[in-house]
């Protein structure tokens, strides 16, 4: 049924990938060099991950399966990092980070393993890789939205956060609006991907298993399954960031605490 | 502490204790009681103020006049004591804290959409009193001036009925009318309600009206003047 792809069907494509850099370099579009260093990475990068995984099927081992999931969460928790606007101090944002990301994860992955798919043994590596990384790579996006929201707003409002401290207020029901606003930014793009899902788009793990040959309904079960674990997955992966944030941004009595959680220039 | 500044000071509790017989009886202990306090480069600082009671407070830009209106607060960390009613910072909840040691800044923020929405209840003796008609509540934060503002933000603090008043420029945006209005309107409610304010300014002709004691903060100490 799978229909495999010869290097010669790759290097068609990688043509279209050259050309584009090409049109864009003479119009001095600037995105040329960027593009041919992703288009790489993404080469070397998926290449070894499939050699990579291509040893873990053969020998299945739980150790290897706990060593691959750590660094993958890491190299995400590095990852939401870097998108956020607003740097966070070193180890406290590391930790939150991928604090969320187990939650969201992790946890949900381990979950559905064990209650749902029931793989022999639970932590094949066939179905718990894919299935980490796709959660990973969803919720990542959503956390980094979402953290990126909270801590933005609340910096550009500690007027108002102060104000509303002055007036009495908890430090929770300070930034309760700003919370909101967060949890909004971090949950919309899945909220809005399951709403297109199927009219506007074809999701790509769906399509993916259409392709390898799996029957079509089989396949939309699986990417049900998967959007509900992302969704559920994002949504408590941003409750963790605004819970842990948010405490980390105030004292026990009530003060904004900046200076605990960002880097900030003096 | 230098020999006139006793002195002053011995007059002006004197002064006090005669002006407001009715909430001294016998031992008089004050309504407000700053022990020690420390902040950043400024302290300790002693202060003690009665009920009713008005202090005026200079300085430099700079000086830490706001950040001493925030210390006493509880809004940044310090070292030292701050006693409202016998009653410590430290022995009540810090939200409880700042309702009764109001703080109103030079800059008064509004998140809301319209004015209402940051009101509990109505104010309305005090809304005339500050020169507003009653469907102010309705107006759209983005149509106010700033001295309109300021003089709701006085409304809105005094609403939590506070017994420290921590007044920071707060006249800095209005004109002479509205400014005189304001004092008033903040004079009536130290008066009805026993409460005591420190009132920040550069005005001194400002201080000498509102203020029955008026230091100046330098080099981080308060000095009599």
């Amino acid at each position: 049924m799978l229909i495999s792809l010869t290097s010669f069907d790759l290097s068609i494509a990688a043509v279209l990938v050259l050309l584009l850099a090409f049109l864009s370099w003479r119009m001095q579009l600037n995105i040329a060099g960027k593009l041919l260093v992703a288009a790489v990475r993404t080469t070397v990068q998926l290449l070894l991950i499939g050699l990579v995984l291509k040893s873990l099927f053969s020998n299945v081992n739980i150790l290897w399966v706990i060593g691959i999931s750590t660094v993958m969460i890491s190299v995400a928790g590095w990852e939401i990092l870097s998108r956020q606007h607003r740097k966070l101090k070193g180890w406290w944002g590391f930790g939150i980070s991928t604090g969320s990301l187990f939650v969201s994860s992790f946890l949900v992955t381990l979950l559905a393993l064990a209650t749902i798919i029931q793989a022999d043994p639970w932590y094949h590596p066939q179905y718990a890789v894919p299935l980490l990384g796709m959660l990973l790579g969803n919720t990542m996006t959503g956390i980094a939205l979402g953290m990126d929201r909270l801590l933005q707003t609340s910096w550009q409002q500690r007027a108002i956060i102060e104000q509303r401290l002055m007036l009495g207020e908890s430090s929770m029901q300070a930034i309760s609006d700003i919370r909101k606003e967060a949890m909004r930014a971090g949950m919309i793009p899945i909220i809005n991907s399951m709403a297109a899902a199927g009219l506007v788009s074809l999701p790509g793990m769906m399509t993916g298993q259409i392709l390898a040959g799996a029957p079509p309904v089989e396949a939309v079960k699986y990417q049900i399954l998967i959007m509900f674990l992302i969704s559920a997955g994002t949504g408590f992966g941003v409750i963790s960031v605004l819970w842990l944030i948010s405490h980390r941004l105030f004292d026990e009595r009530h003060r904004l605490r900046f200076e605990k959680l960002l880097k900030i220039p003096s | 502490m230098s020999c006139p500044a006793l002195v002053a000071l011995i007059i002006a509790s004197i002064f006090h204790v005669q002006r407001f017989p009715q909430s001294c009886a016998g031992v008089c202990l004050s309504l407000l009681q700053i022990n020690q306090l420390g902040y950043q480069h400024c302290g300790p600082i002693d202060l003690q103020i009665d009920a009713a009671e008005c202090i005026g407070v200079s300085g430099e830009s700079g000086s830490g006049k706001s950040l001493l209106l925030r210390a006493i607060a509880d809004l940044d960390e310090h070292a030292g004591q701050v006693v409202v009613n016998d009653v410590a910072a430290a022995d009540m909840s810090a939200p409880d804290w700042r309702k009764i040691v109001a703080v109103l800044p030079a800059d008064s923020q509004w998140w809301f959409d319209t004015v209402g929405e940051h009101f509990r209840d109505d104010q309305n003796a005090r809304l005339t009193a500050l020169g507003f008609s009653s469907d102010v509540m309705g107006w759209s934060i983005s149509r106010m001036s700033s001295g309109e503002k300021q003089r709701l933000a006085l409304l809105r603090l005094l609403n939590n009925r506070p017994v420290v008043l921590l007044l920071d420029e707060p006249t800095a945006n209005l004109d002479y009318t509205n400014t005189l209005i304001f004092e008033q309107v903040v004079d009536d409610y130290l008066q009805q309600n026993n409460a005591c304010a420190i009132w920040v300014s550069h005005d001194s002709d400002q201080l000498k009206r509102i203020a029955q004691r008026h230091f100046l903060l330098a080099e981080g100490r308060l000095q009599p003047c």
